[in-house]
């Protein structure tokens, strides 16, 4: 498994793959989990984005970011254009053109993988290439203003799902699309968290030793959209996870496996008190009955984790 | 080798022959049968492609970019609401000049759903930045198909091609084709040269840059240049294939009977066909009609069309789609050639739609019609009005 010490001698030996000069914001979490990721790959890489923060704040025309092959397309078919990438490389692999091996991965935000690219990733999952999905889930549409996605947690305020006088932010809960890829039946699918970027490594690491679709969720602060702090994108995803809100886990070939499992459960409201996005939950009164309800979803699918993950173990 | 098939058969056959590297196909009527001969093609191994068969016509657009900024050589096809759901990517395969061909078998747009032929779904992409070439006849579909491998991958060029074939009459009919062997083909279109692969590891390039208000308009400008080359290109490639296959190839349209004719009509498409058979017909009753009969629709050969129809004294144009609020595409494209000179009467027919039958004696009509015409007039040909 990559140690820090692999992750910054490869990154030193070969150059960054994702070099600085970005527009990315401040405090953003996104490129140091695009690093972590293309470090913990050690073959050559092509890389899809679609449309969102990654790809407008890495590419403004005539500059680049990308120090590796990289495609960006539109913003519902990621899947699809490295799809047509991984196709191309194996037709001119079968007729001799290229001997190399390369690896394919694809780094989308929740808007361009939960909601407008569901289609494109489920097809791409459905027939089976040879690639790595990798989500930069912000759980929002920051790229263009923090409106709401299917990933916005239930009572965020987005600008699409105000907090107002009557409705207190997003009325539904997000989408668990980690589950929606396993039920395609894929050989790697994972959660991770800016917050623990070695346990990232190690599953980006473990996900390429599998020929096929293998899909990690990543957990993504954006300080501009939560409205938190410049300096707490590790802290708040770390809430995130110690609260239970965004477990670390993996299933591997079906298999269940929880990669982290706190000492401690902290409760939820710990991760939603730095956050200016649910700052309406506190004030001017404490909704303590919304919070009640949001640990109790919490508890629910975390007691469904420990659960899976109990009776996915092989004998 | 001189073959009955289908002009789905005819555009497979092409496609076998070709053999492009990526395949990313969604089944429509009335386009289906060529993705279902490709797909056995694969199946059977008589071809290296790598299918893709993905789960709608935006996804296998979008697949076909990917595959194509790779390095390969694609293929595609598809017709109507297929075309509409793909035409998004359709304007980014033009912007990164990506050289896809594909065929489109011509199908009207819903609503009403209809899967029958007119022109709708060409016009549709009329200003996507891809080229389009209209057949006649399965023959010409396949000619075109080869003709259009070449013309998208010359490096003057490199934009996607559409290949034209009405829905039904051309999809589903069978006519007789000749086809060429499988070298000639194979030695036709040659060896593909990526510009720019992504698979070229060592030489990283970042394909589908965002261009901001200072840079967003050189490179469209960059990207007219490309259409620009096109018609040179689409000579060149037609003339080099005329001699391979011993069709007579020549020009951006058919002139049938058209040098000194008084009456003409512009047609794209198998109409074409129908239309010749009225043309023979009135010439031997003496009257000198005629017909110019499209290929290469985008980029419209403007100059070309206006020298060949200056001596005329009236012009129908026929389209097989309705243009919303104002005359047909093509009525606009013709009559834009005589901005400012003297030319023929010009009128409008809408035809066809939706399948609508155009016998010889419609066509018959448009001819008559031509004797008491003005510029600018719109009439619906075979419409219960």
């Amino acid at each position: 498994m990559p140690s820090v010490k692999v992750l910054a001698k490869r990154q030193e030996e070969r150059g960054p793959r994702f070099t600085g000069g970005h527009s990315l914001c401040a405090g953003c979490a996104e490129p140091m989990i695009v690093r972590t990721v293309l470090n913990a790959i050690e073959e050559p890489v092509v890389v899809a984005s679609p449309t969102g923060c990654l790809e407008v704040a890495s590419s403004r025309y005539p500059t680049t970011a990308w120090n590796v092959p990289w495609i960006h397309s539109a913003f519902e078919n990621a899947a699809a254009t490295i799809s047509g990438v991984e196709a191309a490389y194996k037709a001119l692999k079968r007729k001799g053109k290229i001997a190399k091996k390369i690896r394919f991965v694809v780094f989308g935000g929740d808007g361009g993988t939960y909601d407008i690219g569901l289609q494109a990733l489920s097809g791409a999952l459905e027939r089976g290439h040879d690639f790595l999905y990798v989500v930069l889930n912000n759980e929002a549409y920051m790229n263009t203003g923090v409106q709401r996605s299917s990933a916005t947690p239930r009572c965020a305020n987005a600008t699409t799902s105000p907090a107002g006088k009557v409705i207190p932010g997003k009325p539904q809960d997000r989408k668990d699309l980690t589950e929606i890829v396993v039920g395609h039946h894929v050989p790697y699918v994972a959660q991770a968290s800016v917050s623990h970027l070695i346990d990232l490594a190690n599953k980006v690491e473990r996900a390429m030793q599998y020929e096929g679709p293998k899909f990690i969720n990543v957990y993504s602060t954006c300080p501009l959209g939560w409205r938190t702090p410049w300096d707490s994108a590790i802290n708040v995803a770390k809430l995130a996870v110690e609260t239970c809100y965004w477990p670390l886990y993996e299933v591997v070939e079906g298999v269940y496996k929880i990669t982290y499992k706190p000492k401690e459960k902290l409760p939820i409201e710990e991760w939603l008190k730095p956050q200016g996005r649910f700052r309406h939950l506190f004030r001017p009164e404490k909704r303590e009955d919304i919070i009640r309800e949001l640990q109790e979803a919490v508890d629910r699918h975390w007691e469904e984790l420990l659960r899976k993950e109990r009776c996915t173990q092989r004998e | 080798m001189k073959k009955v098939m289908t002009g789905h058969k005819a555009v497979a056959e092409a496609m076998r022959q070709i053999e492009p590297d990526v395949v990313a196909v969604y089944p429509i009527t009335p386009q289906s049968e060529i993705a279902e001969y490709y797909a056995q093609y694969v199946a059977d191994g008589l071809v290296r492609t790598e299918l893709v068969p993905v789960e709608s016509e935006h996804s296998a657009m979008s697949a076909c970019i990917g595959a194509a900024a790779a390095g390969a050589r694609v293929i595609t096809a598809t017709a109507s609401q297929g075309l509409a759901l793909m035409v998004e990517v359709l304007y980014i395969a033009a912007g990164l000049r990506l050289p896809i061909v594909m065929a489109l078998a011509n199908r009207s747009l819903s609503a009403p759903i209809n899967i029958h032929c007119d022109h709708s779904d060409a016009y549709l992409a009329r200003d996507s930045g891809a080229i389009q070439i209209f057949a006649e006849s399965a023959q010409e579909a396949y000619d075109y198909m080869v003709i259009a491998q070449r013309l998208a991958e010359d490096e003057k060029v490199r934009l996607p091609v559409l290949v034209n074939l009405d829905g039904f009459t051309l999809t589903h009919s069978s006519q007789v084709v000749e086809t060429l062997s499988d070298e000639a083909v194979k030695g036709f279109v040659g060896e593909y040269k990526a510009v720019y692969p992504l698979l070229d590891v060592d030489n990283p390039v970042t394909w589908g840059a965002f261009a901001m208000p200072d840079y967003y308009f050189e490179l469209k400008r960059a990207q007219q240049a490309g259409m620009e080359a096109a018609p040179d290109v689409f000579l060149q490639v037609q003339e080099e294939y005329a001699k391979l296959c011993g069709r007579p190839y020549r020009g951006f349209f058919e002139a049938y009977k058209l040098d000194d004719a008084e009456r003409a009509i512009v047609v794209m498409g198998s109409t074409a066909g129908t239309a010749k058979v009225v043309v023979d017909e009135l010439r031997e009753k003496g009257e000198r009609v005629g017909l110019l009969k499209v290929w290469l629709w985008r980029p419209f050969p403007r100059k070309e069309i206006t020298e060949a129809l200056a001596g005329a004294k009236a012009v129908a144009i026929m389209d097989r789609a309705i243009s919303f609020g104002n005359l047909g595409a093509l009525y606009l494209d013709v009559v834009s050639g005589f901005a400012g000179r003297e030319g023929p009467v010009f009128v409008n027919y809408i035809y066809g739609l939706g399948g609508r039958d155009i016998p010889v004696e419609h066509i018959a009509q448009v001819f008559e019609g031509l004797k008491r015409a003005e510029t600018g007039e719109l009439r619906y040909l075979g419409l219960r009005e």
